[in-house]
């Protein structure tokens, strides 16, 4: 199965966050990057299917971060078979700009399956894997904690509210919006990560910057308000269960 | 190190004879296997063969389970892991490789102290790790350090900027080596949790007042510091050992100092160990030491009423000898008193935190009934000590824990030896 994973980076929140004088963007001057925590078990999903049926994984990444190349070494290091990282001025990128650098990244390649993270930390939109199926108008499916193949397709798991899953069959071409891998995505050593540095496995392709989308409007952008701090309560078992009782009560939680 | 021959049965010496008769006495015998040479055949030697082909596993073949390690094995006394229980799993088939056995060993060297066949756990564990992590079988709470530790350079996965954010608001100046633009007497390797854990941070700001009041001309590296890498190592993650040695050493190489001073006996072990063979050669001295030779220039005047026991980090204890600095300290300590425990230098017991132990804790949990930490406390608490006294910046959180989970909060105070001697200097913060 020859698989395409759409990798993105995202801000490290280990940094403070700051906002742009404008107060319409982070400030992105001083920000790190790591790889979207979902995109993360895409990748690893995909790895799992190419090890039971065999083709190839090509992951796509856009970004001018030293942290995006990182990334896709990384990925190369899992077993990805080609990088591909996408030019110069392309850090923030709405999902309708991001969906459309990807189709336009893996034009004139024939995939059976594109997978991303079913959202990304800095968005938390979800779009970009039903924005890339709607537009190569192939199926998409979201949400996913599972694509197993089997004879004539995917099977899918699906995540529901309350913890309900549902199994669907999976035509390919498709495109998945990936919740979790079946496995915790796995480690890579250090120095497979240096070998994979080594390899021509990465490929740079310069390709623009898309137009604005035009469909989404950032108004304001806000840093949370810190709330109260937290009460810690001591005494016995008895004395602190009263306690949480008589808080719950004063809250009005649950009717009490 | 020298080794001895194995004494070899040499069959032309030996003497076959059917019937002996002396004094008119036949004293023949039936014949008795003890006379020949015992081959072990019964046993499948593919899964010690499999770790001693690897550099650094060669001795697990040499074990002939005479168990002296299990009397020593800290980790045995709370649990069924034991060096000669590894040899004797391996002889009947383990795959250590993938074995959750792999993850228990500390690095902690009484083993090897006591083995008279030289069987070194501090190079078999590490060995066989190392293939462990190149296939991914990694414990997921220690994946997540290493994950942590490439990224940012700390395993606490702090921002990397931040670590010289504890010397703010500090009463002493604590200048950083780039801003200081000349050679040092002292720089201050300060490592991960001084920097970044609450707990470390008080020891580093009391290391930081007792050196500007014994007018040390020093200076620390800030944010261009990285984790030194000794327990990744150990831990079988060698490539990101090397990757934060070469960047540790390329950083210490654009300034000039006399000494490096640090705080981590880890640290302190690998500049020693480690670090020379790629590069790095520095005059390396563990703040306990530095600080006993200057123990007259102190002048500690203030009485620090406490009963004082100790605890040997194995990384500067039985690795590296200095047993005797910390004490000195301790002893020099107006109004202390000091106690040892059972289990003291050559035989320290050890916190649990050695050989990526820091960061296994919940894997520890499931195959051991206690933590090494709680046992040592308990045993610190037998003393009759009201304090334990730690020169190993991964203790004081590990023992802090260890005081709460078996209910002896307010029973035993764990401080680094830097704050026991900054309050009989006067100089701590309340």
């Amino acid at each position: 199965m020859e698989i395409a994973v759409v990798l993105r980076a995202v801000p490290d929140p280990v940094e403070e966050l700051e906002l742009n004088d404008d107060a319409s963007d982070l400030d992105r001057e001083y920000l790190g990057f790591v790889l979207n925590e979902f995109d993360d078990h895409a990748l690893e999903e995909a790895l799992l299917i190419k090890e039971q049926v065999g083709g190839s994984v090509t992951v796509y990444a856009a970004g001018t971060a030293d942290e995006v190349e990182q990334m896709l070494y990384t990925a190369v290091a899992k077993g990805a078979d080609l990088a591909v990282k996408l030019g110069d001025g392309l850090d923030a990128l709405d999902a309708h700009a991001h969906a459309d650098l990807m189709i336009e990244a893996m034009a004139g390649k024939t995939f059976d399956l594109i997978l991303c993270g079913v959202q990304a930390a800095d968005e938390l939109d979800g779009q970009v894997a039903m924005l890339i199926a709607a537009r190569l108008g192939i199926r998409h499916a979201s949400v996913v904690v599972g694509a197993n193949p089997d004879d004539d397709g995917l099977r899918v798991t699906k995540e529901f509210w309350g913890g309900v899953t549902a199994d669907y069959k999976v035509d390919t071409p498709a495109v998945l919006g990936v919740q979790a891998a079946r496995q915790a995505p796995r480690y890579v050593a250090v120095s497979r990560i240096r070998q994979a540095q080594e390899s021509d496995a990465l490929e740079e392709r310069d390709i623009g910057q898309p137009a604005a989308s035009g469909r989404v409007h950032i108004t304001a952008v806000r840093i949370p308000e810190t709330g109260a701090a937290a009460e810690m309560i001591s005494g016995d078992e008895t004395a602190a269960a009263e306690k949480i009782l008589e808080l719950l009560k004063t809250a009005g939680v649950g009717g009490i | 190190m020298t080794r001895r021959a194995n004494p070899k049965v040499e069959p032309e010496r030996v003497r076959e004879i059917e019937h002996v008769v002396i004094d008119d006495m036949d004293i023949s015998g039936h014949w008795n296997r003890m006379f020949e040479q015992r081959v072990i055949f019964d046993y499948d030697p593919h899964q010690i063969d499999r770790v001693a082909d690897l550099p650094g596993g060669e001795s697990m073949a040499w074990c002939y389970q005479c168990s002296q390690c299990t009397a020593v094995c800290p980790v045995d006394h709370v649990g069924s892991y034991g060096p000669r229980k590894i040899y004797r799993d391996l002889q009947v088939g383990m795959d250590l490789f993938t074995d959750a056995q792999l993850w228990l060993c500390t690095t902690c060297g009484n083993c090897l102290r006591v083995c008279p066949k030289e069987v070194d756990f501090l190079q078999i564990m590490p060995a066989v790790r190392k293939e462990a992590v190149m296939e991914g079988a990694v414990p997921p709470e220690l994946q997540d350090v290493f994950e942590k530790t490439a990224r940012y350079g700390n395993p606490l996965g702090k921002n990397a900027k931040r670590r010289a954010a504890w010397t703010r608001d500090l009463d002493v100046d604590v200048p950083l080596i780039s801003d200081v633009g000349r050679k040092v007497d002292v720089l201050w390797w300060v490592s991960d949790y001084p920097a970044y854990h609450p707990r470390g941070i008080d020891a580093s700001k009391a290391l930081a007042r007792i050196l500007t009041h014994l007018g040390v001309d020093f200076a620390i590296l800030g944010a261009e510091e990285r984790h030194d890498g000794d327990s990744m190592l150990r831990a079988g993650e060698s490539g990101l050992f090397e990757m934060l040695a070469d960047q540790n050493i390329e950083t210490l190489n654009k300034y000039e100092f006399d000494v490096l001073l640090t705080t981590d006996p880890h640290a302190y072990n690998a500049f020693l160990h480690e670090y020379p063979a790629r590069g790095g050669t520095y005059n390396v001295v563990h703040y306990s030491a530095y600080l006993a030779e200057r123990i007259e220039e102190l002048g500690l005047s203030e009485d620090v009423t406490r009963t004082i026991t100790f605890h040997d980090p194995c990384y500067l204890g039985r690795r590296n000898g200095e047993y005797d600095a910390p004490r000195q300290l301790i002893e020099a300590l107006p109004g202390g008193d000091f106690v040892e425990m059972w289990r003291v230098k050559e035989n320290g017991y050890c916190c649990g935190g050695g050989g990526g132990g820091m960061w296994l804790d919940g894997h520890a949990a499931e195959h051991q009934s206690m933590r090494l930490s709680e046992k040592r406390v308990l045993e610190a608490i037998e003393t009759g000590a009201d304090t334990l006294c730690v020169v190993c910046p991964y203790e004081v959180s590990r023992f802090e824990d260890a005081v709460k989970s078996t209910n002896n909060d307010g029973a035993l105070e764990v401080l680094d030896v830097a704050e026991l001697l900054a309050a009989a200097l006067g100089l701590s913060e309340d």
